[in-house]
């Protein structure tokens, strides 16, 4: 069974690739995939506008997976959120500010703001200091983020990334400021405590599509799909696994 | 336009320490030299990401000093985040460079500002997410709402031991099999999400794997 594993494991990524490709293709994006309405997503959008019009901030926080550690996939999707966040906000008075709890994220977040900025031609725009490591251990973190929520003015902000519990003082002092929160994380207690605190949450898997519902591109979609073709593979072989142990088969 | 030679170095070391030192050994027998080179990249991301946290610190540090000196509202608490920093920087130098560590030391500085503080914070913490449950009707209608707030108050009862009281009440083997069905909900649950977010942790990897993805300026 040990050999399985490993083959398994090859399958589903290159299965996975192979459809991740397939709906990128050009003929695939062109034909007309409409992303079922959230609540969140929609509202995340006014707020970003609103934001823009008003001069306010957008303050994007990425958590504090480091992006050496297996469970950094949602940090990576909270670069996309930052990138695409810079894109739109490009025109703003008042630059977005991004804060990490890990300083390769800290890294990272500023050189893909600095590429946003730099692909929206507002290359002056962009300053280092917008973007921060709030702390690098779990509480300071949040100790380091709360003035940012506080004093700097900001009206929407997006919580994507791993986040502990301790999630919950971002989300009171964003509902005490009367900003927007659109939270997701990747952790489950996270989510727990955020579906109770946070403005809107994102629930499961539909951390991974905020980037397509903020129009990241035509690779996002794709993805959206291919994952919405492995859910349905993972419950066939679920159910199948369950019928056939309930048979005894297995 | 970003610059391909940075997208081709990202995509050959990530092809290189997912498929060729990791699935391909495990699938085909172990060829050491590949895993070597996977374990010498990995290391070398390890060494790159602690100088990153140095870097960030810095940047940190530079930002309290701008706001501590800016013109309108400058930040005093700032202060005492850059005083603090000089502490713990200029010791942690000088006891390495003077073979001064003590790990008691250490230890009595943790336990007397550090743990303080965080459990002070977690008390906060407890205070907000009480309030939070209650006020969670304001902010959430629906079924699902229903079904959350229900689970809480069930898992909450569950696990505070109260079913004791009515063992001797129940007939014999009747409370073990329906707490053993309830206390699987929350697992199934977990595990439905876990899947979920395995799944978008496959494509968002693949997406930086062939560069369509690309959390750098390059």
């Amino acid at each position: 069974m040990n050999w399985m594993q490993p083959v398994l494991g090859l399958l589903l990524i290159l299965g996975s690739a192979g459809m991740l490709f397939a709906f990128a293709l050009p003929q695939r994006t062109r034909s007309r995939v409409v992303n079922r309405p959230i609540r969140a997503f929609q509202r995340l959008r006014r707020a970003i506008g609103l934001a823009v019009e008003d001069g306010t901030r957008l303050h994007v926080s990425i958590g504090q997976a480091s992006i050496v550690s297996p469970n950094n996939a949602s940090a990576l999707v909270g670069l996309s959120t930052i990138e695409r966040v810079g894109q739109l906000s490009s025109v703003s008075d008042r630059p977005p500010v991004v804060t990490s709890g890990d300083g390769t994220l800290a890294i990272l977040s500023q050189d893909t703001l600095r590429a946003a900025y730099r692909l929206a031609n507002n290359s002056e725009l962009y300053s280092p200091l917008q973007v921060r490591l709030a702390g690098p251990t779990p509480f300071s973190y949040i100790a380091g983020t709360l003035p940012v929520i506080y004093d700097e003015r900001v009206s929407a902000h997006i919580l994507v990334g791993n986040f502990g519990p301790e999630v919950a003082l971002l989300a009171d002092a964003a509902d005490t400021e009367d900003s927007f929160m659109l939270a997701a994380s990747d952790a489950i207690a996270a989510q727990a405590v955020l579906y109770a605190s946070a403005t809107e949450s994102l629930i499961g898997e539909e951390l991974f599509a905020l980037p397509a519902y903020l129009q990241a591109g035509a690779t996002h979609l794709a993805s959206l799909r291919a994952q919405d073709v492995l859910r349905w593979l993972v419950i066939g072989a679920l159910l199948i696994g369950s019928i056939l142990a309930f048979l005894g088969l297995v | 336009m970003r610059r391909p030679d940075a997208t081709a170095i990202a995509i050959g070391v990530g092809l290189i320490a997912l498929l060729l030192g990791y699935l391909l050994p495990s699938a085909f027998g172990n060829v050491p030299q590949l895993v070597e080179l996977r374990t010498t990249i990995l290391a070398m991301a390890v060494t790159l990401a602690a100088v990153a946290t140095l870097v960030a610190i810095f940047s940190l540090v530079s930002v309290h000093w701008r706001k501590l000196r800016a013109r309108r509202n400058p930040d005093r608490y700032s202060a005492f985040t850059l005083l603090a920093f000089v502490i713990t920087f200029v010791a942690g130098i000088a006891a390495y460079t003077l073979r001064l560590y003590i790990p008691e030391y250490q230890q009595i500085v943790v336990n007397a500002i550090q743990v303080p503080i965080e459990a002070s914070l977690m008390a906060v913490l407890a205070v907000t997410l009480t309030l939070a449950a209650f006020r969670i009707f304001q902010r959430r209608q629906g079924l699902l709402a229903v079904v959350f707030v229900v689970s809480v108050l069930l898992f909450l009862l569950l696990n505070s031991g109260v079913t004791a009281i009515l063992e001797p009440i129940l007939p014999e083997d009747f409370l073990g099999p329906v707490l053993g069905i309830v206390q699987i909900l929350p697992v199934a649950g977990g595990r439905g999400i876990l899947l979920g977010i395995a799944l978008g942790s496959i494509m968002a990897g693949l997406r930086v794997l062939f560069g369509a993805e690309r959390p750098y300026s390059g």
